[in-house]
């Protein structure tokens, strides 16, 4: 399934995805694609099917129609490998998801362990070094009950570093938590997008996908509605993002 | 009333209540850790999307959950007798007690599996595990933890309840009551012997419960949760 990537190659590219919850049709034609080490947040208002076109790169959503290819993957297909896929993409929930009877060292060496058969040793390694980069060392031999919010969620995405994915997806990530501990999420995703990582994150934060994003996608109502770098949350062309920027959405 | 206890005369015979006692503890040793698997992949194959298996599973846990466990024993005796295969009263008691409270661990065992938040699982699948390496490093173990306390109640009913056994001639706490009391005529005080011991016999499981939690849950015994 996978080719070899050239460099110019979109990771990730959705061609007129189309998906329907029973009658209810939540991506009517979305379109976009994200270039290596590029930063695209989503956007858009409640309901507007963000979470649903994330969901579905990682394929925990089927598509009715259209095409996704993500790393060479195409994830549209029945066939697609999926965990050859997931090993190319890491995604991380708004809730966390720790694994709650495991010390943060066994979440992150977990999946090293068993899906790539890494050396015990060397995973042990491995999870100081992601755990350093999310400014969490001291928490190696915690459990995830003792973590603030804010240091669950960078665990989580140290857990999604650790098997070195070629994308990242970030769902709403610090939609549980307070000012201050969003700040510090924000910075560990800020370093890493100045790393080069490849991110598609769907925010609230108007402020931060500013500073961060190269490239903004507006959806409302199933469609990519406008799409444009962020200066297009400055100056808005149609008049739903307009509104959408101007509800106070736009802080920073 | 006139009541005369002689206690002398049947705890004589303690070698035999001894005896009864372990093999009672041996019988609910063999049924608790294999009707612990049989339920464990009862429920896994209730949870499947094969109907077939899901289908089967279920029968399964209906049957033996709506029948009396001494016509399940009766079952399995007899049953085994008519095709000529001949096994001893321990084995045949071991088989029975494992098909019946597999059934009731198979319906706890759902219950924990159920109990395992969706997004753990979705995290899992994100970090590309296979179905069977979620179940093994993710769900197994909080599910248990989940519902232990059902889990060790029901394995102590279970070591009570053997006490039916009796019927097939297993020599277990039951049976050799029944064997002393006729021989020494002292019913009473052959049956307040055999209470306490069972009593006894229950300490002795959850205390084995309790310390198997402490290695199974090393969480809980870092942060001072208690089961
Ligand atoms: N599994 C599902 N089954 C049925 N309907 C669903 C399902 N998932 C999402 N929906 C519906 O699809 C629509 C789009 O949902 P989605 O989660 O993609 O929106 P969103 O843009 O992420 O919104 P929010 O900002 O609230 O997270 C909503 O109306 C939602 O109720
Ligand atoms: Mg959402």
């Amino acid at each position: 399934m996978q080719q070899n990537l050239s460099s110019t190659e979109p990771i990730v590219s959705l061609h007129n995805v189309q998906k329907s919850f029973g009658p209810l049709r939540v991506l009517d034609g979305v379109s976009f694609t994200v270039a290596r080490g590029e930063v695209l947040a989503l956007i858009g208002r409640s309901g507007s099917g963000k979470s649903t076109a994330l969901r579905c790169i990682d394929r925990f959503e089927k598509v009715d129609g259209g095409e996704i290819v993500v790393c060479g993957h195409r994830v549209d297909r029945p066939d697609v490998d999926l965990r050859a896929l997931r090993q190319d993409v890491g995604i991380v929930f708004q809730s966390y998801n720790l694994f709650p009877h495991l010390t943060i060292e066994q979440n992150i060496t977990l999946a090293p362990c068993a899906v790539k058969g890494m050396a015990a040793s060397q995973a042990k390694d491995l999870a100081r070094k992601v755990l350093a980069q999310v400014g969490l060392e001291e928490k190696l031999h915690a459990y995830p009950e003792q973590l603030s919010g804010g240091q669950q969620q960078r665990a989580a995405i140290a857990r999604s570093l650790a098997m070195q994915p070629k994308v990242m997806l970030f769902d709403e990530v610090t939609s549980a938590l307070d000012p201050e501990l969003t700040a510090e999420v924000l910075k560990v995703i800020e370093q890493l997008a100045a790393d080069g990582m490849t991110m598609v994150m769907v925010t609230h934060e108007m402020g931060f996908a500013k500073g961060i994003a190269d490239r903004i996608v507006f959806m409302h109502r199933g469609k990519v509605h406008e799409t444009g770098p962020a200066s297009i949350l400055t100056s808005p062309t149609t008049p739903e993002l307009t509104q959408f920027v101007g509800t106070g959405n736009l802080k920073s | 009333m006139n009541l005369q206890l002689d206690f002398p005369a049947v705890l004589e015979r303690w070698p035999s209540f001894l005896a009864g006692a372990a093999l009672t503890l041996e019988l609910a040793f063999f049924a608790t850790v294999l009707g612990a698997l049989l339920g464990t992949l009862a429920a896994v194959g209730r949870g499947t999307r094969n109907s077939l298996i899901a289908g089967a599973c279920k029968v399964y846990v209906e049957t033996i959950r709506n029948t009396p466990l001494l016509v399940q024993i009766f079952l399995v005796y007899f049953g085994l007798a008519s095709l000529g295969l001949k096994y001893s009263a321990f084995t045949v008691a071991v088989a029975a007690l494992t098909i019946n409270v597999g059934a009731y661990t198979a319906e706890i065992m759902r219950a924990g599996f159920e109990a395992i938040p969706r997004g753990q699982i979705e995290a899992a699948e994100g970090l590309a595990l296979s179905r069977l390496q979620i179940y093994w490093h993710i769900i197994l173990l909080p599910a248990i933890e989940k519902v232990y306390p059902a889990l060790t109640s029901q394995f102590v009913l279970l070591m009570l309840a053997s006490s039916v056994c009796s019927q097939i001639s297993a020599e277990e706490l039951t049976a050799v009551a029944n064997y002393i009391q006729s021989d020494t005529y002292r019913a009473f005080e052959t049956y307040i012997i055999v209470a306490v011991l069972y009593v006894i016999l229950s300490l002795v499981m959850r205390a084995g419960f309790w310390s198997l939690g402490l290695v199974l849950f090393p969480r809980r015994r870092r942060l001072g949760t208690p089961l």
